[in-house]
């Protein structure tokens, strides 16, 4: 297995990782590409999907966003985006080549998961609790800040949490089309045969992958103050299909 | 299509006109679209295969050691949090640039919502079935069979049609190491900059997912006459 050893090779050569397309330039690149799409997918679906849970209006859509997300292959749309006249492969600032294509997918890969866990969070508050808020004569928009939002957070936070693995491993397949981030190393080394540095390339995206997923698991602890103490399996799994992600079984619906 | 007729007229795919929907690209290149289409439904189904069969004795193991539960759960988020581009080049050292490399990896994410969906299908049989069951005399297998897996299946297969939609979507990542059914042709459009076929493999992917669900509802319909009595 001499590709460990290019890989180790690749991994230890200093010159590897400095300059402008050196692991940590890339490796900055990615983080940013993700970290921007993140808050542009929270800016635009938090509000939406949460005033939406609030009203109990939309599910059908909201619900409905996440499966049609999946069904898309993040590299059709990428593909898409980048042979279009627009966006293309145009520089922008420090997104780098195909910046903006990469952006936008980024950003409608992270909307489904965060929709979805936002609208269902919304709408699982018990509802004694909600008639109980209004017995107090608070308003909507109290009931919205001091009980659904609290009590929701930790499925709320969820969906971020997917949105961000998402976001991470799609601006990796953005190099498959010639786009910015890490997935270069990876797609230049199989292209050229050069599979140790391609797996180099894919060790440090895979680790960074799992720094950010414990990362965000300890964000979602930090903030899951309700159900602390429960056993696994509650709601506030990510991952979980049933309840955020599945629909209503088919007997409800007719 | 005559020699004349490609002179007086371009066809919609060639390098001048380029369009995004052209049929004459379908029709010409027929045999290389179906052959794209069916490596892309061999390697998700053998995939979702796969991974339902490692699935279901490791449910079944967390289950019976509420200790690995936790550890099992733990390990395959972890897999799922890997992108694909990145996991299939870490096994390339084991399985070399073959489809198995992309099946193997496939396997691992489906198998990450399985085991989820198994344990979560199993764990909402109500106690009461269990219990008469077991004083019908069931044993520990007749009771998962005959009891617990026909009404733990609604759930069972919602996680096998989310692990199929995503494992379609997926398999196109596999042109990294060029067995990655339509996404070899998406590849080729991009290098090439041919729209038609970015196209039209990009909504054969699409199209092959909704398929495969359709396929899976229609199924679970079958499994489970008992849910269509009901409302009628």
């Amino acid at each position: 297995m001499t590709v460990f050893g290019d890989m180790w090779a690749y991994l230890t050569e200093a010159s590897n990782w400095t300059g402008g397309d050196g692991i940590a330039a890339l490796l900055g690149q990615q983080l940013l590409l993700t970290v921007t799409a993140l808050l542009m997918a929270m800016a635009v679906g938090l509000p939406v999907a949460l005033w939406l849970g609030h009203l109990g209006r939309g599910g059908f859509l909201a619900i409905n966003i996440s499966n049609v997300g999946r069904a898309i292959p993040t590299f059709a749309l990428l593909a898409l985006l980048v042979v279009a006249p627009w966006p293309g492969t145009d520089e922008l600032g420090p997104y780098g080549r195909a910046g903006l294509a990469t952006l936008i997918a980024l950003t409608l890969f992270a909307l489904p998961p965060i929709i979805t866990n936002s609208y269902v969070a919304m709408r699982e508050v018990a509802p004694e609790v909600r008639e109980a808020a209004r017995g107090m004569g608070m308003t909507g928009v109290q009931q919205f800040w001091r009980v659904e939002l609290p009590l929701g957070l930790p499925l709320v936070v969820s969906g971020l949490r997917l949105a961000l693995v998402q976001v991470w491993a799609t601006a990796t397949i953005a190099a498959l089309v010639a786009g910015p981030g890490l997935g270069q190393i990876i797609t230049d080394g199989f292209f050229r045969s050069n599979y140790g540095k391609g797996i180099a390339g894919a060790l440090v995206v895979a680790a960074v992958a799992l720094v950010l997923e414990l990362f965000a698991a300890m964000v979602q602890r930090a903030v899951d103050t309700t159900r602390r103490g429960t056993p696994a399996g509650g709601h506030t799994d990510a991952l979980s299909v049933s309840g955020a992600t599945v629909e209503p079984p088919a007997e409800s619906l007719g | 299509m005559t020699l004349l007729g490609a002179a007086d007229d371009p066809s919609c795919y060639s390098r001048l006109v380029n369009d995004w929907v052209c049929m004459d690209y379908v029709s010409d290149r027929q045999q290389e679209i179906v052959d794209a289409t069916l490596e892309h439904l061999q390697i998700t189904v053998v995939s979702v295969v796969l991974g339902l069969l490692i699935a279901f004795p490791l449910a079944l193991l967390a289950r019976r050691l509420p200790r690995l539960e936790s550890a099992i759960l733990a390990i395959t988020t972890g897999i799922y949090t890997v992108p694909s581009l990145a996991l299939f080049p870490l096994l390339v050292p084991f399985t070399g640039l073959t489809a198995t490399t992309v099946i193997i990896g496939l396997a691992l994410y489906a198998l990450t919502i399985l085991v989820r969906s198994i344990l979560e299908g199993l764990r909402s049989v109500p106690e009461e079935v269990r219990e008469s069951a077991t004083g019908l005399g069931y044993g520990r297998g007749q009771l998962l069979l005959k009891a617990e897996l026909p009404l733990a299946l609604p759930v069972i297969m919602a996680g096998l049609r989310v692990a199929t939609v995503s494992t379609v979507a997926l398999t196109t990542v596999g042109s990294l190491v060029a067995y990655g059914g339509l996404g070899n042709l998406i590849k080729d459009g991009v290098l090439t900059n041919f729209r038609a076929e970015l196209f039209t493999a990009s909504v054969l992917c699409v199209v092959l997912a909704v398929l495969l669900d359709v396929v899976l509802v229609l199924l679970q319909r079958f499994l489970t006459p008992w849910t269509r009595g009901a409302r009628a």
